[in-house]
């Protein structure tokens, strides 16, 4: 894992020109950008734009047609996203994420929601489940460990209250933040959040900012945000990244992005005079004079 | 497999079951059928067969839970369990290993840790390669690893019935009425109480160590699990090498209890177990132990009150009516679709 460039002493996750395409459709046209630690990174464009397939590409879901991905690690180093199997990617680069449509697992109860994203740290404890049955001293340990940690978000979320129900039976609003919950319970050192303020009312949304500003401030994780919602990320983002038709328009802070001319054309569409061509312009012109 | 002649001998195990069970019956032809001692020991029998079913069902309905495919070599899984445990009481009688609980423990490890393999290996050549193929895919591959499993132990260990004499012989008389005698062998007491030993450590692993958990979040949703940092394939992979411990351990039972061995039990014994996991609700883990006590029991006391010849008849039956009437089985929940 040769990485040349030193990058920014804060770069969290660097993307270089990451390419996808499927066939012949280029969804992601060489977008590279950087999202740093203690930042909340929104990457916000019209409906496909490409948004959600960056996050395929980061969590292995899509194999990137080209460019590379590197997650610096704060203690285990760098890491090449695009060449790790799926899993191994929340387990040892620490990239969590969560989905526009829940994916919790429904079955189980709040809590073993929670418990189950630490899965890993309980298996080597439990020396793959042996030392579990026998209820050793080492795992029991770890298992209070990994308990103790789901309450702390658990509280964060407001609902330990909730522990024992089943998580499916959760209203809208709640099951959306135990999924963020779930997702740190795997000690990301990356969150990545597609549309996390989908189908929340203006108080959840509150709510929601201040969860992730919190995470934010005292886990010191970075935070990748991909939201519609510009409360969300005018609010809480430190740096937008937009894209349009798989291309990067624009990188920078929220303010600026907002009054960005190429941002503005791409939600609002083209101003109608520089949108036609000269020809059919005067043909237009024309026909109004006429009129 | 109408060449092998001997039609008894048919179907193995569970056709030699109900003949010791008739044996049992007929002894006593002048008591009377509906008396008490009669069905007790016909309940004794039941549940010694069920628990055997049981531990294959796990099998089935752990597969099922993961993949959501049957797994139709699993019967030829528990076949080769039994086979590792003939050979090796074989092997232990050689070497002067006499000691009959010594000698059981030895077999018993040895025939887990082998079929374990077996299974390991099963879910690596056909399963792996096909995940994320359509389903029939891996149906048809599986459908062809036992039909290759199979001819490969009747290759290796020819097509005729291998016996085995009697390990653990005596029993307890519980109760004597007209002659009749209540017994339950020494060997029914061990099939039990290992049965139950067994499916309640397993019911452990599941709800209480982090691998049933695993296992659980494979289940609902394997993507999910592993982008929390599952290694969904390990754990596949270990639920093939479970359940074919367990179904390890059934295979040697049924060659301790009925003393005869062939190719083809697997067939006939995996069918029932699949009945057995199907009329619990495929899925469902206490449903497959509960499913197989009741193929067990169905089929004992059948051979027992009515005709022995129609005793598969009835526990297919089961699985046609459960089917028809009750696709989720006893405790299967109804099916939610995925989103």
């Amino acid at each position: 894992m040769a990485v040349e460039p030193v990058p920014p002493a804060e770069a969290l996750l660097v993307v270089e020109h990451l390419t996808m395409r499927f066939g012949g459709l280029i969804a992601i046209d060489d977008v590279s950008f950087i999202a740093n630690r203690r930042e909340i990174t929104a990457i916000i464009g019209p409906n496909g734009a490409g948004k959600t397939t960056v996050f395929n590409c980061l969590t292995g879901f899509y194999k990137p047609s080209v460019g590379r991905l590197t997650l610096h690690h704060p203690r285990r180093g760098p890491f090449l996203l695009e060449r790790m199997e799926g899993f191994r990617i929340p387990q040892q680069a620490g990239v969590a994420r969560t989905f526009q449509n829940i994916r919790l697992f429904s079955g189980m109860s709040v809590l073993e929601n929670l418990i189950v994203a630490q899965h890993n740290a309980l298996m080597r404890a439990s020396a793959f489940s042996l030392a579990g049955l026998l209820a050793l001293g080492r795992y029991r340990r770890a298992e209070r460990a990994a308990v103790e940690r789901a309450r702390h978000w658990l509280d964060q979320i407001g609902l330990i209250d909730r522990a024992d129900w089943i998580a499916g039976s959760l209203p809208y609003g709640d099951q959306r933040r135990l999924e963020i919950a779930r997702a740190m319970c795997i000690e990301p050192v990356l969150l990545c959040l597609d549309e996390p303020a989908a189908g929340l009312n203006p108080r959840e949304t509150a709510d929601l900012n201040r969860l992730l500003l919190d995470i934010r401030a005292s886990e010191g994780i970075g935070i990748l945000l991909i939201e519609h919602d510009m409360s969300v990320v005018m609010g809480i983002s430190d740096h937008v990244v937009v894209l349009d038709y798989g291309r990067k328009i624009a990188d920078a802070a929220p303010q600026e992005v907002r009054n960005d001319p190429h941002v503005i054309r791409a939600y609002l569409g083209e101003d109608e005079d520089e949108a036609l061509p000269p020809e059919v312009l005067q043909d237009l012109g024309d026909t109004v004079k006429g009129r | 497999m109408g060449w092998r002649g001997g039609g008894g001998a048919c179907g193995g195990g569970p056709a030699g079951g109900g003949m010791r069970l008739r044996r049992v019956g007929s002894r006593n032809k002048r008591v009377d059928q509906r008396n008490l001692e009669y069905f007790l020991q016909q309940l004794i029998n039941g549940l010694t067969l069920g628990g055997i079913y049981g531990l294959i069902a796990i099998g089935y309905t752990m597969v099922y839970g993961i993949i959501g495919m049957i797994n139709f070599a699993h019967g030829e899984i528990y076949m080769i369990g039994a086979f590792i445990a003939l050979i090796a009481f074989l092997v232990l009688g050689l070497v002067g290993v006499t000691w009959v609980p010594l000698a059981l423990l030895i077999v018993l490890v040895v025939a887990m840790v082998l079929t374990a393999f077996y299974g390991w290996v099963l879910e690596r050549v056909a399963y792996r390669p096909l995940r994320g193929a359509p389903r029939l895919s891996a149906l048809i591959s599986a459908i062809g690893m036992s039909i290759f499993l199979q001819n490969y132990v009747q290759l290796a260990q020819g097509a005729r019935v291998k016996p085995l004499a009697p390990v653990i012989p005596g029993g307890f008389s519980l109760l004597e009425v007209d002659g009749f005698i209540v017994q339950l062998s020494y060997l029914q007491v061990i099939i039990i109480v290992l049965t139950t030993a067994l499916m309640a450590g397993f019911s452990l692993i599941i709800n209480r160590t982090s691998l049933g958990r695993a296992q659980r979040a494979c289940a609902q949703d394997m993507k999910m699990a592993s982008l929390i940092g599952i290694d969904v394939d390990r754990t596949i992979s270990t639920t093939f090498v479970i359940g074919a411990a367990l179904a390890a351990v059934a295979g040697m039972m049924v060659t301790l209890y009925y003393g005869v061995i062939d190719f083809y039990i697997g067939f006939l014994a995996g069918i029932k177990a699949f009945t057995a996991a199907v009329l619990g609700g495929i899925g469902s883990l206490p449903g497959a132990m509960l499913g197989g006590v009741l193929i067990g029991l169905i089929e004992v006391f059948w051979s027992a009150y009515f005709t022995i010849e129609y005793k598969d008849v009835a526990a297919f039956s089961i699985l046609v009516l459960v089917l028809i009437f009750r696709p989720t089985g006893l405790l299967g929940r109804p099916e939610v679709e995925k989103v």
